[in-house]
C-alpha cells in the first residue's frame, strides 16, 4: 500500500529530511584521519536530540547506533565502533535518519577523508551524478523502472558494479514503506509514481564487481572483491514536471568548502 | 537506511508436499518450504523431486519461498 502525502504532511518530512542534513554537515566538520566511528554516532545522536527529534535508527530492527557508517569496502550499515579509525585515503559513507512530528528523515552522503585518490573521486562524482539521473525521472506519469534503469545505465556504462541486494524505498511516517525502489531496472515497469509519493532513491555503486557478503554482525555488507563502494541518499517527494528534494546537499557541501 | 530486498536463490527439490507446495535445499544448505508461484500453475510447469529451480524469498521470514523457475 503506497500511501499518497499531502502538502503538509510532505513539509513535516522536509523539516527531518533538513535535520539530517545539517546533522550531516555537523559531522562533514569531524571527518578527518584518527577520528574513530564510535564518536561520530555519538555527536550525530546528541545533534538529533539537541533538535528535538529522535535518531531513527536506534533500535530498528536491533540496530545498535544512531547512524550507519560504512568505510571504504563497507557498502551499507556500517555498526559505528571505536575500533574503527580513519585514516588518511579512506571513505566513509554516513547514512543518518531522524523521527520528528511523527516523519521519518532519511539520508546519505560519502565524504573524503584527507586525500583520496582520483579513481575513488570519480567513483563518488559518478555515484552522486547518478543519483540525480535518477531524481530526474522522479516525476508524476513515470514509473519507478525509469528510476532505476537512470541509476543503472549511468554507473554500468562507467564499468561500475550497482548493488542488487539493498534497494531504496518509500519514506513517511515508518522508514521503509511502499514501494520499493531499487538501483536497476526496465524503462516502464513497476508501479506508477504519482504526486504525494515519497521516496527514498539511494544508489549504492561498486567500484569493482556488484555482489556483496553480509557479515556476521547481521548488518554490515561489504563488497566481495574488497573494492571501494560509495552511497548517496536523497528523499524526494513526487511533483508534477519535477521532483521536490527534501534533504540537502548544499549545506554538506557548503561545510565541505569552507573546510578547504 | 537502505532496504534489504528480497533475495533469489537456486535450489534442489527434496520432496514434494501437499497443495503444490515443496520442500526445498539451498545451495547455503538451509531447507525451506515452497509453493509454486501462479505463473508456473498456469502454464502447468511441472516440478519432480530433484529439480534445480529458482527460490525467491523475503528477508523476514527465511523458512519460506516461492518457486519462480524451473531449470531444464
Amino acid at each position: 500500500m503506497i500511501y499518497l502525502k499531502t502538502a503538509e504532511e510532505i513539509e513535516l518530512l522536509r523539516e527531518s529530511n533538513l535535520l539530517v542534513s545539517k546533522t550531516l554537515a555537523e559531522l562533514a566538520k569531524l571527518v578527518k584521519p584518527g577520528v574513530t566511528t564510535a564518536q561520530l554516532d555519538k555527536i550525530a545522536e546528541e545533534f538529533i536530540r539537541d533538535h528535538g527529534a529522535t535518531p531513527a535508527f536506534k533500535g530498528y530492527g536491533g540496530f545498535p547506533a544512531s547512524i550507519c557508517t560504512s568505510v571504504n569496502d563497507q557498502v551499507v550499515h556500517g555498526i559505528p565502533s571505536d575500533k574503527v579509525v580513519l585514516k588518511d585515503g579512506d571513505i566513509i559513507s554516513i547514512d543518518c535518519g531522524t523521527f520528528k512530528n511523527g516523519f521519518v528523515g532519511d539520508s546519505a552522503y560519502t565524504f573524503c577523508v584527507g586525500e583520496v585518490t582520483t579513481e575513488v573521486k570519480k567513483l563518488l562524482e559518478t555515484t552522486k551524478e547518478s543519483l540525480y539521473k535518477g531524481i530526474e525521472q522522479a516525476v508524476e506519469g513515470k514509473r519507478i523502472g525509469d528510476i532505476g534503469h537512470a541509476v543503472q545505465q549511468h554507473c554500468e556504462s562507467q564499468g561500475y558494479g550497482v548493488v542488487r541486494e539493498m534497494i531504496g524505498h518509500g519514506v513517511g511516517r515508518n522508514m521503509h514503506e511502499a514501494p520499493e525502489v531499487p538501483n536497476y531496472g526496465r524503462r516502464g515497469s513497476g508501479s506508477l509514481l504519482k504526486t504525494g509519493m515519497t521516496i527514498c532513491i539511494e544508489p549504492m555503486i561498486n567500484m569493482g564487481r556488484k555482489e556483496l557478503i553480509f557479515e556476521s554482525d547481521g548488518w554490515t555488507t561489504r563488497t566481495i572483491d574488497g573494492k571501494y563502494s560509495a552511497h548517496f541518499e536523497h528523499a524526494v517527494a513526487i511533483k508534477k514536471g519535477k521532483a521536490d528534494i527534501l534533504s540537502d546537499f548544499s549545506i554538506i557541501e557548503q561545510v565541505l568548502s569552507n573546510l578547504n | 537506511m537502505a532496504k534489504q530486498s528480497a533475495i533469489e536463490q537456486d535450489g534442489t527439490i527434496v520432496e514434494a508436499l501437499s497443495n503444490a507446495m515443496f520442500r526445498v535445499e539451498l545451495e547455503n544448505g538451509h531447507e525451506i518450504t515452497a509453493h509454486i508461484s501462479g505463473k508456473m500453475r498456469m502454464h502447468y510447469i511441472r516440478i519432480l523431486p530433484g529439480d534445480r529451480v529458482k527460490v525467491e524469498m523475503s528477508p523476514y521470514d527465511l523458512t519460506k519461498g516461492r518457486i519462480s523457475f524451473r531449470y531444464k
